[in-house]
């Protein structure tokens, strides 16, 4: 288990069908992700990033190759058994948030708890913590609308750190912000990987992507360049 | 996804767009409400004519004179085919059956009756003293006619609430002499005013003893004999025993038409029901309207909400927990919609009953619930499908959208 990667991808296939000709959004990938990496994934728009990220959330499947997340294989599971691997090990952030807009901030936090049955009193103790945690105390009550976009990015990072994931999948998180704003949520997403848990972010800004220790660059759905610096961890 | 988030989840959901869902609320509410007028109004034509039957009394037989269906060859049809009267005799004699309580004679004709000046026709009605006991009549003032002698009666007369109002006005009635056809009759009681009535309505007739009005109308034969079985049960043995009494005093002939009130009753009965519920088989179809219109409703809810079912996926919902969701949200929509039509029903039969007091426009209950029933039954067959749609959807292609 502890020569085990987090994610271990072999021969990763992904064929989109545009009308009569094949897309290859993933081409023969083979890719190692450590737990409590943090990987920067980027490349021009086209280059299959966002697909490999969708790949990894369990939320696409691919059409050849194998997908082993904490050493078993996810791509033969069940869509009910992939819903409870996305609901227990794998948190989402979205580029534009994706908040429900009629539910307040506590409650978007809560929401993956809700879906996972869980007890209101556990619930109500966690995103109490969150609130804390993510300086959102006074926002609790307050519907997406009302919040400006860096509390909903922290709302949504609040709410995909709930269920304590092993790997958090970011897909340009920084998008819908401005330069500030954005540098506050990329050092929460940093300081959740200094706790421990993997971070995996798409982005095509190459100064986000050098924050990272490890940048993968993607081309045509092929990994290009798989580079590390040994950045001591803060 | 527990139960009480689960409803909460579909109630938020509801309720972030109202217009959506008062619309669909709406449509549910009239077809409910639809059903249960439709049916208060059938099943208050059904009971409307039930109480006019009944209240011609409980465990009544009825004897007419004449028979309605000749059964073969009689001698005595040879010699003559006039029936035999029915007499006071022949009533007398049905006291002696076991199953017959009581006995009201009862002989029927049109007359004037005169008071001080004033001239009406009326009609008279000869009885005797069970009449009143075996028509459960009220009684608003003095006595009925007294017990006795059938054969002979005091000069006595019981008469209506409105010929009391139309002769007398204010003035005390009892006790006074009017004229009735060319004999004088003191006023002893008067009847309590009843209403409408199947038949004979008591409010406009004149009671006297059986052997005046006889007299009066120079005929021997009565127009019908009221018996009063002792019980429910026993209302067919009195049939056959009345039957059977008449027979043997009219020389083996059976010449008279034994009814009773509850093959009336049930003829009726059925036939009303029947109507009732054709009635409620055309509301029910603008509840399968409305089941359509949650359909159609939900559909628009699910493609406005694609990101939103994306997002929820990407969270960790199942197929089945979103499925469960959206059949909630449908169910719930259905359950409100069937609760305020169900009130609005019985608002709208309230209404008719304050407008026709008369009619008892009650829903029957088995039409409140299979109204109810059926709404939320086509809001979750018809949510079913959206629900489905939802489940089904990709949760990449789903995120995309905005």
């Amino acid at each position: 288990m502890m020569n085990e990667p987090l994610i271990a991808l072999s021969g990763v296939e992904r064929v989109f069908q545009l009308g009569d000709s094949e897309v290859h959004a993933l081409h023969q990938l083979d890719l190692r992700i450590d737990s409590g990496e943090y990987v920067a994934v980027m490349g021009p728009s086209g280059s299959g990033k966002s697909t490999l990220l969708n790949l990894l959330g369990l939320l696409d499947r691919p059409n050849a190759g194998t997908y082993r997340l904490e050493g078993r294989d996810v791509t033969t599971l069940s869509p009910e058994e992939q819903a409870r691997v996305r609901s227990e090990r794998i948190g989402f952030v979205f580029q534009s948030f994706h908040l429900v807009p009629r539910l307040t901030a506590a409650e978007n936090i809560a929401l993956p708890m809700v879906l996972a049955g869980t007890a209101p009193s556990e619930r109500r103790k966690r995103v109490d913590q969150a609130l804390k945690d993510y300086g959102l105390t006074n926002r609790a009550g307050h519907r997406p609308n009302e919040l400006s976009g860096g509390q909903r990015q922290r709302v949504a990072i609040a709410r995909a750190t709930i269920m304590q994931p092993a790997v958090i999948l970011a897909d340009e998180p920084t998008g819908n912000l401005d330069r500030a704003t954005g540098e506050e949520v990329m050092r929460l997403l940093e300081e959740l990987n200094g706790k421990g848990v993997t971070l995996i972010v798409v982005t095509h800004d190459a100064a986000l992507g050098a924050r990272a220790q490890r940048q993968l660059r993607m081309e045509d759905g092929e990994l290009r360049q798989d580079s590390r610096q040994c950045a001591p961890r803060t | 996804m527990r139960a009480p988030d689960l409803i909460r989840f579909a109630r938020d959901a509801a309720a972030g767009n109202p217009l959506r869902t008062v619309l669909l609320v709406l449509a549910m509410s009239i077809g409910v409400a639809s059903v249960v007028v439709l049916t208060a109004l059938g099943d208050g034509a059904r009971r409307y004519v039930v109480n006019e039957f009944s209240s011609l009394g409980t465990n009544l037989v009825i004897v007419l004179p004449g028979k309605s269906q000749t059964g073969g060859f009689n001698p005595g049809n040879a010699i003559t085919n006039t029936p035999r009267d029915l007499t006071i005799d022949d009533a007398q004699a049905l006291l002696r059956a076991s199953a017959v309580r009581r006995v009201a004679p009862l002989a029927v004709g049109t007359s004037e009756i005169s008071v001080g000046g004033k001239l009406r026709e009326v009609m008279v009605a000869g009885t005797t003293a069970q009449y009143i006991d075996v028509r459960r009549l009220p009684l608003a003032q003095g006595r009925f006619l007294a017990e006795g002698d059938w054969r002979r009666g005091a000069s006595e007369a019981v008469i209506g609430a409105k010929i009391r109002d139309e002769l007398f006005g204010a003035n005390p009635a009892l006790g006074q002499l009017v004229r009735i056809g060319d004999r004088r009759f003191r006023i002893i009681g008067i009847m309590a005013s009843t209403g409408q009535g199947l038949g004979m309505n008591t409010d406009e007739l004149v009671l006297v003893p059986v052997s005046l009005a006889q007299a009066m109308f120079n005929s021997n034969t009565l127009f019908r004999v009221l018996v009063e079985a002792n019980s429910r049960e026993s209302i067919e043995l009195a049939k056959s025993q009345a039957t059977a009494i008449l027979k043997a005093r009219h020389e083996g002939e059976e010449d008279v038409t034994v009814i009773t009130q509850d093959a009336v009753l049930a003829t009726f009965d059925r036939l009303l029901g029947t109507l009732t519920l054709a009635v409620a088989g055309i509301a029910a179809i603008s509840l399968a309207v409305a089941g359509i219109l949650v359909m159609n409703v939900m559909l628009v809810s699910v493609t406005q909400r694609t990101s939103e079912i994306g997002l929820l996926k990407a969270l960790g919902a199942t197929g089945g927990t979103i499925r469960t969701a959206f059949l909630t949200e449908a169910a719930m929509l259905s359950l409100a919609g069937a609760v305020l039509g169900f009130l609005l029903g019985h608002a709208g039969a309230a209404i008719i009953r304050q407008l026709y007091p008369v009619y008892p426009a009650y829903p029957p209950d088995w039409a409140a619930i299979a109204g109810l029933g059926t709404a939320l039954v086509t809001g979750i067959l018809f949510g079913v499908l959206p629900a489905r749609r939802a489940a089904r959807l990709d949760p990449v292609e789903s995120l995309a959208k905005r």
